[in-house]
């Protein structure tokens, strides 16, 4: 079904996608996040789970108190879409700015796996893969893989590279690393391809907290770069 | 009073319903493979049909319960045995207290459920009791059951008659497994379906794949013939859930289970209709499975009669179970 543009499917019998458009693009991003965020606030009584991508959005629902709740007749497609017509027209006050967050990244070999190969590969000083990864502000488009894993971007087109052709089987929570276009940090120890370019001693995952996870769509970061020392004592 | 692991086994772990309403912090929502079961087990003690139970693969753990208790084992055969006297599946049990509960051989199935009637002492993790393996949390510490673990019961019940010099006792009600040996695995066509050329489609509906080795909670993966895509096309990460079938680059397929990651790059070609979810997850390595295709309003119906059909044994064994408890 199409509706403003929209394109609204069915992912299975207990999930509709809306996609918008699949391309990256942070304004694209922000239409998602703001559709996202509007959703999370009028909390309909059969959503379970709502998840942003990059340019779309999945509704998880309870199929029972979904067609329960609204008329036989009408197919979940279409009760969602109902939804959307309403809350597009609500004028619901959502915040959209984002918050910042900077975040500290020592990029010393012992942390930085792949930064030797990466300034070898694409001829650039690795000082100067520091700088242009610390020079730009980049916007958290979505969390997924892992439990807080933020995906971010755009890196500097000099410093993008693909994923590993093989992925090691642990990196090590806090690796901080580059998948094409894309930066992110992993928030637990996992087996993974990205090229690690340093560390941050931040928590990206507490499972004691109420908050467990600290990166949410739509943030923007910043990394700096710390020494070994300021590492180990942060 | 309590249950206590006295051997470790293989992969046993709490799950129930799922934890959802964080999966857009990457936290996946986990819970049973084999939701069916699951509900099962608790409908015949007449409880919650999402009270957590432990999830159970072969080799399994050896179980001392230290009190009396009525439990009930639904879901794959593992033959089990308490204090080496065989008993059934999907029937509830009074088993006396010191008695040991054992599996002995994988007769069918991947996976069975321990439901016990006294509620588990044991936290919720962001609203669920499943364990996240990955997260470190839920459940049972966050990971799967060791020896020496002592799973402590919250409540307390007084049984009107049980034979106490007796192991176990047999209660007269039970239900008869529909998982069956049901060959086709329903399907519906996912949102990148027609991304696929016309031949695999064709076969991906007509031939059989296989389940590789490597399967487990968090994906089946399968062989067989390679299937191709019209143009080679990127998908942009997006969500996925439980039974979304992805086609990865070299033309294989992965069915994403429980502990799916919760975002994926990989077309959606098809998604397993929920109802069917358990079927496959009692599905094992090395086994063959067809695919079939379905209507989505089919799906939802199945999914709701499933749903119906364990209510209905919820509540005549929670009307037998109120004769038995005091």
């Amino acid at each position: 079904m199409n509706f403003k543009g929209l394109t609204i499917s069915q992912l299975g019998d207990t999930a509709i996608i809306i996609n918008f458009e699949n391309k990256i693009d942070k304004t694209l991003n922000s239409k998602v996040l703001h559709l996202f965020k509007k959703l999370k606030k009028i909390a309909l009584p059969f959503v379970r789970d709502i998840v942003p991508g990059y340019s779309s959005l999945v509704i998880f629902y309870d199929l029972l108190i979904m067609k329960s709740k609204n008329p036989i007749n009408k197919t979940c497609i279409e009760i969602i879409t109902d939804q959307l017509k309403k809350i597009m027209e609500e004028d619901l006050e959502i915040s959209s700015l984002s918050r910042r967050i900077k975040i500290p990244v020592c990029y010393a070999e012992k942390y930085a796996w792949d930064i030797n190969e990466i300034s070898k590969e694409k001829n650039i000083p690795v000082d100067e893969i520091i700088r242009l990864h610390t020079a730009k502000k980049y916007r958290v488009y979505m969390i997924g893989f892992l439990p807080g894993f933020a995906y971010m971007g755009e890196v500097d087109k000099q410093i993008a590279i693909p994923r590993k052709m093989q992925p090691r089987n642990k990196v090590e929570a806090g690796s901080v690393g580059i998948a094409g276009l894309q930066t992110g940090i992993y928030p637990l120890d996992s087996p993974g391809g990205w090229q690690i370019i340093g560390k941050t001693p931040l928590k990206l995952f507490t499972k004691e907290n109420d908050d467990p996870v600290l990166l949410q769509p739509g943030d923007e970061i910043e990394f700096y770069s710390i020494t070994e020392d300021e590492f180990t004592n942060y | 009073m309590s249950l206590q692991i006295i051997k470790s086994g293989l992969l046993d772990s709490i799950q129930d319903k799922g934890r959802h309403g964080y999966q857009h912090l990457g936290i996946n929502p986990g819970g049973a493979m084999d939701s069916f079961s699951t509900q099962a087990g608790n409908a015949l003690l007449g409880k919650d049909l999402y009270s957590p139970v432990i999830e159970i693969h072969f080799p399994a753990s050896v179980i001392l319960f230290e009190k009396e208790t009525i439990i009930c084992i639904t879901g794959a055969d593992f033959s089990p045995v308490i204090n080496q006297k065989k008993i059934p599946i999907d029937q509830p049990i009074v088993v006396n207290k010191n008695s040991v509960l054992q599996f002995e051989k994988k007769e069918s199935g991947a996976r069975c459920y321990l439901a016990v009637l006294h509620k588990f002492d044991l936290d919720k993790w962001l609203n669920s009791y499943s364990t996240n393996l990955v997260a470190g949390a839920g459940g049972f510490k966050g990971r799967a059951l060791k020896i020496g673990d002592i799973i402590h019961f919250k409540n307390n019940f007084e049984y009107k008659y049980l034979a106490k010099e007796k192991d176990l006792s047999l209660l007269p009600w039970k239900t008869i497994s529909t998982q069956g040996a049901k060959k086709e695995i329903r399907f519906i066509k996912g949102p990148e379906w027609d991304w696929l050329t016309n031949d695999a489609q064709k076969v991906f509906a007509e031939r059989n794949f296989q389940i590789l080795n490597n399967s487990n909670r968090m994906g089946y993966h399968l062989k067989g013939n390679s299937l191709k895509l019209k143009e080679d096309k990127q998908l942009i990460s997006s969500g996925v859930t439980f039974g979304t079938i992805q086609l990865l680059p070299n033309g294989q397929m992965i069915v994403l289970m429980a502990d799916h990651q919760t975002t994926g790059g990989y077309p959606r070609i098809a998604q397993i209709i929920s109802a069917d979810l358990p079927l496959l997850a009692q599905r094992n390595p090395g086994d063959e499975i067809k695919f079939y295709e379905v209507e989505h309003d089919f799906a939802e119906q199945q999914l709701i009669e499933q749903h119906m059909q364990l209510v209905q044994l919820q509540n005549a064994s929670k009307f037998k179970m109120e004769k038995i408890l005091l």
